[in-house]
């Protein structure tokens, strides 16, 4: 269900509000500096699970490894019982209805990427035919990529125009915005194409595809939470987060909803509003949540990789 | 379930709570009674007399402390003059920085066990104890230790020469980097000390005199004197100190200056401040919010550098306000022992009934209050984060230093306002400038009457950083090149 629509009042997005960098990093090494302990850690961690967009998108994905996938997203550690699910499968559109059936009933989303995933570099037909495939095999919610190439040569008009496309495409299903901040360089763009990306009717903004270094810093992911934050106050509308790519371990995982609790409140501690793009992160948090129950850490061997 | 509309309101209470995380304090061993450190061995004062020192968070006592007066404060002149003129001032340069360096190396070894004392007697956090205090501290002694043997190159073409004892005297809010900012250069330039410091925590200046009798530094070189403000004074008035260095309150300050008047002892004083924090509209408005927390709620607002006068450009007053209030609403008071604390006790119940007595000036001025909605501790003195609005230049919480969490926010239109606004203060101390816009930066440092500003940033320190006031906020500079020259003559 979405709640954000294409806005007609707009800022002009030139004027974008300005970041300190200096300033960022010493608030989030701040965040870092939290000591996460015992209860607060275990009900931490569960939430970490139940955040995360179990992600597979490689060129050689099929449905056998879907399949599996899913089934892992279902079933993360049956061993241990009481275990939350994740909150969705990722995948490429062509997998969308193979996962769509494998999650049948377990109440998980199915998120598809579309416009070109990961480049954007296609005409605005074909990002648009992605789309309303992936909605048509039943993709709850879609992460597109905008197009970096024109926000980097000032025509922000352009990006604001293909978010509201895709966004009509979307139809019921929710739009993440892939922001691509490994490519925006600077966090005054970050916060720039973050604006953009709100007005023009993202449900979520995300960090990045995955496929290019850096991805999710918590530098980028504060500023964008700053972002939503500004936009909540001024619409009234709530966005969500996704920080994805580099958050492959636990105590990152926690420093993020450190970050979120401290910046945007428990509004947004949920998998509703807030979620992680990981793959190998599930897997770190299990090690953990078993290390908190028997006090002694596992090998990975004890831990199904999917 | 989500609502369709709901109020732009942010809910930072509950939910995920963080488990209290408290620091391990079982390594750390506290006596029942600390004694005078006078000539390299802890002597009991002459008076018989002990004062209790407690912990603000707890109200319980921490321990007794050696009550000195003016016949111990002579016995440890007689001390730093005789190491003066037998060892200290015949020892080549270069070992005295041997010694310093030791001393700094023996603080770093027993940082945890420092930085739990100081954050049990002053009352600060654990967090900014382990991550601010001590680190620094520490620095103050490498960095001086090094220049010991090279005052030719801090000032060319003169012979220095020490001044000889150096009466030292520091405040509770920074106790162990109060007495590191003091001793580190005296010694490097080749003076010994006799220091005080404040009653309310002694501690850690006792723990680091248990350091500096084990580096080996001769005895008397270093001497420290606890007790009460005549104790002060009585080193102050000894007519055998050539040097007198205060950091402390402006009041105390002028007494001071006045009773080195027509002797030929040399004085530094750094004293009290009511500094500006300027946010001008193109300002990065979070980060600077984030400085505006860290300027005033940082170890409690006991910063003599505290910006505790907000001026914000009128056309983003609102909005800065409002974030102001947000931010507010996450920062955590309570136990100075758990590491996710931000703002821990007030010092002393004294500073706590002043911080009140002012509140309370407040908003019988008509300002209005805004306070934190956080919970605080039952017992011990804790005082929750407060800022002001509707404050006029010429009300007395704008004017008077309250030295704790509360902060006056004040607009401003131009450049020339502010700058007329900021400087209209008996006070020179220090100044944060929050912009976009470089040349601004560079116009106000220039017409700032402040010793410190800060641009973007607010509290950074460094030891290679001179800092120091201007008008009533005191003269003299500490830290860097610049805190040599006071403890010298022949420049």
């Amino acid at each position: 269900m979405t709640l954000n629509k294409t806005h007609k009042n707009v800022p002009d997005f030139r004027l974008s509000p300005t970041v300190d960098k200096v300033g960022v990093e010493e608030r989030t090494a701040r965040f870092q500096s939290r000591s996460i302990k015992n209860e607060s850690k275990m009900q931490g961690l569960k939430m970490v699970l139940n955040m995360i967009d179990l992600t597979t998108l490689e060129g050689k994905d099929t449905p056998g490894k879907v399949r599996q996938l899913c089934y892992k997203g279902m079933h993360l550690h049956d061993i241990h019982p009481g275990l939350p699910t994740v909150a969705a499968i990722c995948v490429y559109p062509s997998m969308v209805g193979i996962a769509k059936k494998a999650v049948e009933g377990s109440g998980i989303k199915i998120a598809s990427v579309s416009t070109a995933f990961p480049s954007g570099q296609a005409p605005m037909e074909v990002k648009i035919a992605d789309t309303k495939f992936a909605v048509e095999h039943g993709a709850d919610e879609i992460d597109m990529v905008i197009s970096r190439g024109k926000f980097l040569s000032g025509d922000y008009s352009f990006v604001f125009d293909e978010i509201a496309a895709i966004k009509e495409a979307c139809g019921q299903s929710r739009l993440k915005v892939i922001l691509e901040t490994g490519e925006l360089a600077s966090l005054d763009q970050v916060r720039r194409a973050s604006d953009i990306a709100m007005y023009a009717g993202a449900d979520f903004i995300k960090t990045s595809t995955g496929k290019i270094q850096p991805a999710a810093t918590m530098q980028v992911t504060y500023t964008m939470l700053c972002a939503i934050k500004d936009f909540y106050r001024a619409t009234g509308i709530k966005v969500g987060m996704k920080p994805a790519g580099g958050i492959s371990n636990s105590k990152l995982a926690l420093h993020n909803l450190v970050m979120v609790k401290e910046t945007l409140g428990n509004g947004w501690l949920n998998n509703e509003w807030f979620r992680f793009g990981a793959s190998s992160l599930a897997n770190d948090v299990l090690m953990q949540i078993m290390k908190q129950e028997t006090g002694h850490y596992q090998s990975p061997d004890y831990f199904s990789i999917d | 379930m989500a609502k369709q509309q709901e109020q732009p309101i942010f809910d930072f209470s509950g939910g995920w709570d963080y488990s209290p995380s408290p620091e391990s304090i079982s390594h750390v061993k506290l006596k029942e009674r600390y004694e005078l450190f006078i000539d390299g061995k802890f002597v009991a004062p002459k008076s018989k007399k002990y004062f209790k020192t407690t912990n603000p968070a707890t109200e319980q006592t921490l321990a007794e402390i050696a009550l000195g007066n003016e016949p111990d404060v002579d016995l440890a002149v007689k001390a730093a003059r005789r190491a003066y003129d037998n060892v200290w001032s015949k020892m080549p340069a270069k070992e005295r920085g041997k010694y310093i360096f030791r001393i700094a190396r023996l603080m770093q070894e027993r940082a945890r066990e420092l930085t739990v004392v100081e954050s049990l007697d002053a009352g600060k956090t654990i967090r900014e104890a382990r991550d601010i205090d001590i680190p620094l501290a520490c620095n103050h002694f490498f960095y001086y230790a090094g220049w010991a043997d090279k005052l030719d190159y801090a000032f060319p073409n003169r012979k220095v020469a020490p001044l000889g004892v150096a009466g030292q005297i520091i405040p509770w809010n920074f106790p162990l980097l109060m007495a590191a900012w003091k001793i580190a250069p005296a010694l490097a330039t080749g003076n010994t000390v006799v220091l005080k410091p404040a009653e309310t925590t002694s501690l850690s200046a006792l723990f680091l005199a248990e350091i500096i009798r084990d580096s080996g530094l001769p005895d008397g070189v270093v001497n420290i004197v606890t007790g009460f403000g005549e104790t002060g004074a009585a080193i102050v008035h000894h007519p055998d100190v050539n040097k007198v260095a205060f950091t402390g309150s402006t009041s105390v300050g002028k007494l001071i200056q006045k009773a080195v008047a027509g002797t030929d002892k040399k004085l530094t004083l750094e004293l009290g401040g009511k500094s500006a924090n300027i946010i001008f509209d193109d300002a990065p408005i979070d980060q600077a919010v984030e400085g505006i927390v860290n300027g005033i709620f940082f170890n409690q607002g006991h910063v003599c550098c505290a910006g505790s006068r907000l001026f914000v450009q009128e056309s983003v007053a609102d909005e800065v306000i409002q974030k102001l209030k947000d931010r507010l609403e996450t920062l955590y008071v309570g136990d100075p022992l758990d590491k996710n604390t931000d703002i821990g006790a007030i010092n002393s119940k004294e500073q706590l009934e002043t911080i009140r007595k002012y509140i309370e000036i407040g908003k019988n001025e008509g300002a209005t209050m805004f306070e934190s909605s956080c919970a605080i501790p039952e017992k011990g003195y804790f005082c929750k984060p407060v800022l002001f609005t509707d404050v006029a230049q010429s009300s007395r919480i704008a004017q008077e230093e309250i030295f704790g969490p509360v902060l006056t926010v004040q607009t401003f239109r131009t450049i020339d306002e502010v700058i007329q606004k900021a400087n209209n203060s008996p006070y020179g101390l220090a100044a944060g400038v929050w912009t976009d816009k470089g040349s601004r930066i560079f116009n106000l440092t220039t017409k700032l009457r402040a010793g410190v500003i800060w641009a973007n940033t607010y509290n950074k320190f460094d030891p290679a950083s001179p800092f120091g006031g201007y008008k009533e906020s005191g003269f003299g500079r500490e830290g860097g090149m610049h805190g040599l020259g006071s403890y010298l003559k022949g420049i």
